[in-house]
C-alpha cells in the first residue's frame, strides 16, 4: 500500500521515487536521535544530570548534519527525482484501511528539517547558557529534544495520520514546555490554555483526516490529492475549513490566537524554538502541504487570506501596546505567521513567498527572541520595556544581533526580511483586481505596523536614557548564549538574498508545489508602487516610533492612554471575548448537566434503590415469628391449589 | 366395600390433624397432630389402592411411613434443644427469626 501509494507522486514528478542511497534510507534517523535523547534524560534520571544536556545538545547537532547530507543527496538528482519516499514500517492495518509510518522526504519537507535542526541546535546551545542555573536542566533538554523529533515526524510524514502524530508531539511538548515553571501559577494556567486552545484545532484536523478517510479513501498526501479531482466540491471545502481550523489552532491564528501570549510564560529559549520559529508554522506547513485540496476549494483558500489578513492586522496592534518584552515578540510573530497564511491563501503564487518568508522569519524570529532572553538575563528576569533603555552600550553583542534581527524583521532592503517580504507584497498585488488589491495593501498595512512596534521594542530597549530598576546591573551574556545569536544573525541577513535570488528557492521547491509562473525581479521591488509603498511605510513606523518613544522620555508605568491602546494592551479583548462566548456558557451548561446528572441520573437509579428497600421493608412484616400462622398460610396455599386441581379437571 | 366410608374417615382424620396444627401451641401436640395428618393421607392411599387392586398405593405409604419416622427423629430433636435452653416447648416463644 505504501508504495503504491508514491505511485501519484512518482508519476506526477515523472521518475521512479526508491530511496537507493543508505543516507535517504535511514532518514528515519533524523528523527530518532533527539526521541532518544529525550528516552536517555527522561529514563536515565539523576545519573545524566552532569552530562544530559550536553548529549541533548549533541543529538539535534547530529540529525542537522544527517539532514545536510540528505540535501546534498537530493540535489545531487534531477529536480523531478527529490521526492523520496522512506517507507519505514507499517504503522496500522486494519481492513481497507493501511497506514505506514513512512517518511517523505522532498524540497519542502528538508527544508523545513534543516530550519527545525539548525534552529534548534543552536537554542540548545543557548540554553546551555541560559538555563545554566535551573535545578531542572535535565528535564527541559529532555522536553526540548522531544519537541525537536515530534516536529521533525510533522514535517517527515507521508500522510496525514502521522503529521497529525507529530502535531499532537509537539502540542504535548509545548505544554510541557510552557508549563515548566509549574511551580508558578500563572505558567500552569498558561500551559493549560494553549493545550486547551489548540485541542479545539486538533479537532479540526482530525475531523478533516476522517472526512478524508471516508470521502476520499486515503489519507496519505499522494493518495488524497489524487482523489482530489473527482471529489465533490463540499467535500474539498468542508477538508479545507477543518484543516484551516487545525492550522488557526497550531499557528495562533484568528480565532484560537489568545493562547500565544501567554505561552510566553515558559523559558525564553522555548519562546523562540517553539513560539516563534518551528512550532507555531506548522499551520503554514499544513496549508502549503494540503494545497491541492485549497486549489480545489476557492471559498476555503479565500477563508485562509482572510484569517491570515486579520490575524497581521490584529497581532501587529497587540505587539505595538504591549510593555512586556517577549508579548510584544509574540504578537509580531502572530503578525508574521499571518502574513505567511494570507500568502498560502493567494495559492500556488504565493507558497513560495510564504516559506520563504517563514524560514527567514524563523531566524531573525529567533534571533530576537534570544535576544531578548539575554537582556531579560542581565535584567534580573524583568520583562517590562519601560525598565530598560540605554542598554546598547552595556550588552554590545546582544544590542548587535539584535539590531540586525530588529532591521531585517522591519524590511530594510537588502536584508532577509525584505527579500521575503516583498516576494510576499508582489504576490498580493499579483493576484490582481479587488482581492489583489485589498489583500497587498493589507500586507503593506503590516509591514508599516510591524516597522513601528519593532521600533518602539528596539528603542525602548537598547536606545534612550537608563529606566533601571535598583539593584539591576545588566552585563553582556555569556559566550554559549551570545554565539547562538550571532549565527542567528547572520542568517537575518543573508539567508533572504540567498534564497529569493535568482528564484533559487522557488526552483527548489518547484518539484514539491508546482512551478509557478512568478518572479522575483529585484530592480521591480524598488521601482514598482507596491515596492515603494512598503518602503514608505517603513520609513513611516520607524519615524512614528521615533517621535513617540525615543525623542521624548519614556515614562517609567505605563499612561493610561486612549481607547486603542487600552484595547490592544488588552489584546484586543480576545480573552474578553473567549469568556463570554465559550468559557461562561460552557460553565452554565456543564452545571447544568452535573445537575441534570445528580437529580436526574441519579434520582432514577436512587429512587429505584429506595422503592426496593421500602417494599421488602414492608413484606418483612409478614414475617411474624409464630409457626402457627405459617401453617396457616401453607394450608391456605394447599387449599387453593387442590381447589383449582378440582376445577380445572 | 365402599371407600367413601375411608375416604370420610381420612378427611377427618385430616381436618383434625390440620385444626391441631393450626391451634395448639405446644411443639409436642403439634407434631402428633402432624403425624395424624400423615396417616390420614395414608389411610387414603390405601383405601384407594384397595379399590384399584393395585399395589401404587401401598407403596407411596410405606414411603411416606419412612418419611414420617425420619421427620419424627429429626423435629423431636429440635423440640428437645429448644426445651433444654428455653424450659418450654410453646412454638409461639421461638420466635427469633421474625421481622
Amino acid at each position: 500500500m505504501a508504495v503504491e501509494s508514491h505511485a501519484y507522486l512518482a508519476a506526477e514528478t515523472g521518475a521512479a521515487a526508491a530511496a537507493g542511497s543508505a543516507v535517504l534510507s535511514n532518514a528515519w534517523l533524523l528523527i530518532a536521535l533527539p526521541l532518544a535523547g529525550a528516552a536517555i534524560l527522561l529514563l536515565g534520571g539523576k545519573r545524566t544530570d552532569s552530562w544530559g544536556h550536553l548529549l541533548a545538545t549533541a543529538l539535534p547537532v547530529a540529525s542537522f548534519a544527517w539532514a545536510v547530507l540528505i540535501l546534498f543527496d537530493l540535489l545531487g538528482r534531477a529536480g523531478d527525482a527529490r521526492s523520496v519516499a522512506v517507507p519505514v514500517y507499517e504503522w496500522i492495518s486494519v481492513g481497507s484501511l493501511s497506514i505506514g509510518a513512512d517518511l517523505l522526504v522532498d524540497p519542502l519537507s528538508i527544508s523545513f528539517v534543516l530550519l527545525i535542526t539548525f534552529v534548534g541546535s543552536l537554542i540548545h546551545i543557548y540554553s546551555i547558557g541560559y538555563m545554566a542555573e535551573d535545578p531542572g536542566r535535565r528535564r527541559f533538554f529532555a522536553y526540548l529534544n522531544l519537541f525537536v523529533a515530534a516536529m521533525l515526524v510533522l514535517v517527515l510524514a507521508d500522510n496525514f495520520v502521522l503529521l497529525f502524530l507529530g502535531w499532537e508531539g509537539v502540542g504535548l511538548a509545548s505544554y510541557l514546555l510552557i508549563g515548566f515553571w509549574q511551580y508558578k501559577p500563572s505558567a500552569a494556567t498558561a500551559a493549560k490554555k494553549a493545550f486547551i486552545i489548540n485541542r479545539v484545532g486538533d479537532m479540526g484536523l482530525l475531523v478533516a483526516i476522517m472526512i478524508m478517510f471516508s470521502a476520499l479513501g486515503a489519507v496519505s498526501f499522494s493518495g488524497v490529492f489524487e482523489a482530489v479531482p473527482g471529489a465533490g466540491d463540499g467535500v474539498l471545502l468542508a477538508v479545507g475549513l477543518c484543516l484551516l481550523l487545525g492550522a488557526c489552532g497550531k499557528s495562533a491564528q484568528l480565532p484560537l490566537q489568545a493562547w500565544l501570549l501567554d505561552a510566553m510564560e515558559g523559558p525564553t529559549p522555548v519562546s523562540a524554538l517553539i513560539h516563534a520559529a518551528t512550532m507555531v508554522t506548522a499551520g503554514v506547513y499544513l496549508i502549503v502541504r494540503s494545497g491541492p485540496i485549497f486549489e480545489g476549494a476557492p471559498a476555503a483558500q479565500t477563508t485562509v487570506a482572510v484569517v491570515g489578513a486579520a490575524t497581521m492586522i490584529a497581532g501587529g496592534i497587540i505587539a505595538s501596546a504591549k510593555d512586556d518584552i517577549k508579548k510584544s515578540l509574540a504578537g509580531s510573530t502572530m503578525s508574521q505567521i499571518g502574513m505567511m497564511v494570507l500568502a498560502v491563501g493567494l495559492g500556488p503564487v504565493g507558497y513560495v513567498a510564504a516559506i520563504a518568508h517563514l524560514i527567514t522569519h524563523g531566524f531573525f524570529k529567533a534571533g530576537l527572541f534570544l535576544g531578548a532572553g539575554s537582556v531579560m538575563h542581565a535584567m534580573n528576569d524583568g520583562v517590562d520595556m519601560r525598565r530598560y533603555g540605554g542598554l546598547a552600550r552595556v550588552m554590545p553583542i546582544t544590542f548587535a544581533t539584535f539590531g540586525l534581527g530588529y532591521l531585517a524583521i522591519i524590511g530594510v532592503p537588502l536584508l532577509s526580511g525584505w527579500w521575503t517580504k516583498e516576494s510576499i507584497i508582489s504576490a498580493a498585488f499579483g493576484v490582481g483586481g479587488t482581492q489583489g488589491m485589498l489583500l497587498g495593501s493589507a500586507v503593506v498595512a503590516g509591514a508599516g505596523l510591524t516597522a513601528f512596534y519593532m521600533s518602539r521594542m528596539f528603542f525602548m530597549t537598547f536606545l534612550g536614557e537608563k529606566r533601571w530598576d535598583e539593584g539591576v546591573h545588566p552585563h553582556e551574556s555569556p559566550l554559549s548564549m551570545t554565539a547562538p545569536m550571532v549565527l542567528l544573525s547572520v542568517g537575518s541577513v543573508a539567508l533572504g538574498a540567498f534564497l529569493v535570488f535568482g528564484d533559487r528557492f522557488a526552483n527548489f521547491l518547484a518539484p514539491t508545489i508546482g512551478a509557478h509562473p512568478h518572479h522575483f525581479d529585484l530592480a521591480h521591488a524598488f521601482t514598482a508602487p507596491y515596492g515603494l509603498a512598503a518602503l514608505g511605510v517603513l520609513v513611516v513606523g520607524v519615524v512614528l516610533a521615533w517621535v513617540v518613544y525615543l525623542r521624548k522620555p519614556v515614562a517609567r508605568t505605563a499612561p493610561r492612554g486612549n481607547f486603542v491602546t487600552v484595547a490592544a494592551s488588552r489584546e484586543l479583548y480576545g480573552n474578553e471575548i473567549n469568556e463570554g462566548l465559550f468559557m461562561r456558557p460552557g460553565q452554565v451548561l456543564t452545571k447544568a448537566l452535573v445537575a441534570i446528572e445528580t437529580h436526574v441520573v441519579d434520582g432514577i437509579v436512587n429512587g429505584i434503590g429506595t422503592s426496593v428497600r421500602d417494599a421488602s421493608r414492608g413484606l418483612g412484616r409478614a414475617q411474624t415469628g409464630f409457626a402457627r400462622s405459617y401453617a396457616l398460610t401453607m394450608l391456605f396455599g394447599a387449599v387453593v391449589v387442590a381447589a383449582t386441581l378440582v376445577v380445572r379437571l | 366395600m365402599d371407600p367413601m366410608n375411608y375416604i370420610v374417615l381420612a378427611t377427618l382424620l385430616f381436618a383434625i390433624g390440620a385444626a391441631g396444627v393450626l391451634l395448639r401451641r405446644n411443639a409436642i401436640i403439634v407434631f402428633m397432630c402432624v403425624e395424624l395428618m400423615l396417616n390420614a393421607c395414608n389411610l387414603a392411599f390405601v383405601a384407594f389402592a384397595r379399590m384399584h387392586g393395585d399395589i401404587e398405593g401401598q407403596v407411596i405409604a410405606f414411603f411416606v411411613m419412612v418419611v414420617a419416622a425420619a421427620e419424627v427423629v429429626v423435629g423431636l430433636a429440635i423440640i428437645m434443644q429448644i426445651f433444654r435452653t428455653r424450659r418450654s416447648a410453646s412454638l409461639d416463644d421461638a420466635s427469633l427469626l421474625k421481622h
